[in-house]
């Protein structure tokens, strides 16, 4: 097996890892008093977790030069958005109970729900275009598509942040590392820009 | 358990840790890993079920005609799932955290209003009353809710002995402030002490109870050892824990959550499905061992006792 092949199923396993020992928790009846509340939380936080981690591995191969790193981009995002639709079937189905009325409720009326399912909405698109076909039928648009992301993911956070009640740590510590990721970003586009502007004078 | 916990986190760190070295050069990337790392270590959460023994049995204990009829919320559940920041803001924290903290000796400081003010040893305090099991709804703003078998004292009955006077108007309440004892205190997640008040009528009502213990034993500390207010028609928030002074006053006192976000937290926080949280519906709760959520009942249900508390106002403004 070739080392690409390697690091993506060393990625897909850890990936699942969490979402397998939540499996075996709930099964042990070991989440807890609030076994709902639990489920919600880990999906929601390994969605936003491997998303963020999805994010980093361009800068991350950009800067160490380690190119192979390129497949974990697609992979790391695809679980994140597996955890994310687990996320949102924990909560439809065994938080609010399919009880439509609550759930329209929550969308239209709770801001951080709004954001929650705004960073959904964005993530779909994203999941369903992530194939080789899909790359080579939309060509350069494919990358513009794929910068939807960031919003995406800067609107999990808005979502934890709003959710949160007084201790703001958590969420604050994936804002900072999101905005590191975005900074970095617009730093390197900005360096590219002003490099090609000298070359060309 | 504990490993278990901590599981998640030590595959996120392994798969950065490596190349940190090579990063602290670059400094949009090292602040990055900062982030990762505090997700990693600041936000692990606790092992639950680290099981200190249960605290001791409490003496004779009379039944209540205030009692629910319901069944209590199991054991375990009632104390491995708390709300009390000065244990850490994790529902699984206090358990923990207060594990070592030594409630006794301890005292009650009275003043303001009253006729008989000062410091009172706790025996003092509760002395002469009897114990009384009281099995209560017990409903969290947060939509969770449980059935408590608490031990305690109507709280109107000890108030008397003290004599407040006519300008007692209202009662405010205060956690210890001791953060070498209470380490969630270093951090300033809210405004120590915790505060909370109620009106007179409120404070005398006979469900209002000062609790001891719950299952017939004493206060595990993560309950609020050893002394804390029930107040089962109203939002768990209101129901302080670990009270050291009691101080009866004219006007209503300020109280920590409505302080820290008015427009979530009022004064009165009456269990109410009518008036939502503004970032979350009311109408239902999760009764902790349920798995669906259950419509929620009008001052949690003990409508026909204290409505009559709140005739002519208008709850949606004073929530
Ligand atoms: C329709 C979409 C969504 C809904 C209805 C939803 C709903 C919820 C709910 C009800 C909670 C728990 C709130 C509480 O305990 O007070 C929550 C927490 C959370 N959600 Fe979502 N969510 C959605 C989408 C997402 C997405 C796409 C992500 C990440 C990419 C995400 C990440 C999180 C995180 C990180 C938490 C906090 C977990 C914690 O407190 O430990 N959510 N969400």
């Amino acid at each position: 097996m070739s080392r690409t092949r390697w690091i993506g199923l060393g990625a897909w396993s850890l990936g699942l890892a969490p979402g397998l020992l939540l499996l075996i928790r709930l099964l042990g009846d070991q989440l807890g008093a609030n076994p709902v509340e639990e489920l919600t939380h880990e999906s929601g936080r390994w969605a936003l977790r491997l998303l963020l981690a999805s994010l980093a591995v361009t800068p991350l191969r950009q800067q160490l030069g380690l190119a192979w790193l390129a497949p974990l981009r697609r992979t790391l995002g695809l679980l994140g958005f597996g955890y994310a639709a687990l996320h949102l079937a924990v909560y439809a189905v065994l938080d609010q109970g399919l009880a439509w009325e609550f759930v329209l409720e929550d969308l239209s009326e709770r801001p951080y729900i709004a954001a929650g399912f705004m960073s959904f909405v964005l993530l779909l698109p994203l999941a369903i275009t992530s194939t080789r076909g899909w790359i080579r039928r939309l060509g350069r648009r494919w990358t513009r598509l794929h910068q939807l992301v960031y919003a995406a993911a800067t609107a999990a956070v808005v979502h934890f942040v709003w959710l949160v009640k007084a201790d703001l740590r958590e969420p604050l510590a994936y804002a900072s590392v999101l905005t590191a990721l975005l900074a970095f970003r617009v730093l390197r586009a900005a360096r590219k820009k002003l490099s090609v502007g000298t070359a060309s004078a | 358990m504990l490993i278990r916990s901590r599981r998640a986190h030590d595959i996120a760190t392994a798969e950065i840790t490596p190349e940190s070295t090579y990063l602290r050069r670059r400094e949009i990337l090292a602040t990055a890993l900062t982030g990762v790392a505090t997700l990693a270590f600041g936000g692990a959460r606790d092992a639950r079920g680290a099981t200190t023994p249960k605290p001791p049995e409490l003496g004779p204990i009379i039944e209540s005609p205030y009692s629910a009829s319901e069944e209590p919320t199991s054991y375990d559940s009632v104390t491995q799932y708390n709300n009390f920041y000065e244990f850490g803001t994790a529902k699984e924290d206090p358990a923990v955290q207060a594990a070592s903290f030594q409630p006794k000796p301890w005292s009650v400081l009275l003043k303001g209003r009253l006729k008989k003010p000062g410091s009172v040893p706790l025996e003092t305090f509760l002395e002469g009353h009897a114990l009384e099991e009281r099995i209560y709804r017990f409903r969290c703003v947060e939509t969770w809710s449980m059935v408590v078998p608490w031990v305690g004292i109507p709280l109107g009955d000890i108030l008397k002995r003290f004599e407040p006077d006519e300008d007692a108007k209202f009662v405010e309440f205060r956690t210890l402030y001791d953060p070498e004892r209470m380490p969630g205190q270093k951090r300033q997640t809210l405004e120590w002490p915790y505060r909370e008040g109620l009106r007179m009528d409120e404070a005398m009502h006979p469900l209002t109870i000062l609790a001891v213990g719950l299952y017939g034993r004493e206060l595990p500390n993560q309950n609020g050892a050893p002394l804390r207010l029930i107040v089962p028609w109203k939002y768990g928030f209101k129901s302080i824990k670990s009270i050291t002074e009691i101080r009866l006053r004219t006007r209503a006192p300020q109280t920590t959550w409505s302080e820290m976000a008015p427009n979530e937290y009022g004064f009165f926080a009456n269990v109410n499905p009518e008036v939502d949280h503004p970032r979350w519906s009311q109408k239902r709760e999760r009764r902790l061992g349920d798995f669906l959520r259950r419509p929620t009942s009008k001052f949690n249900g003990y409508a026909d006792e204290v409505a009559s508390l709140y005739a002519g106002m208008d709850l949606s403004k004073d929530y």
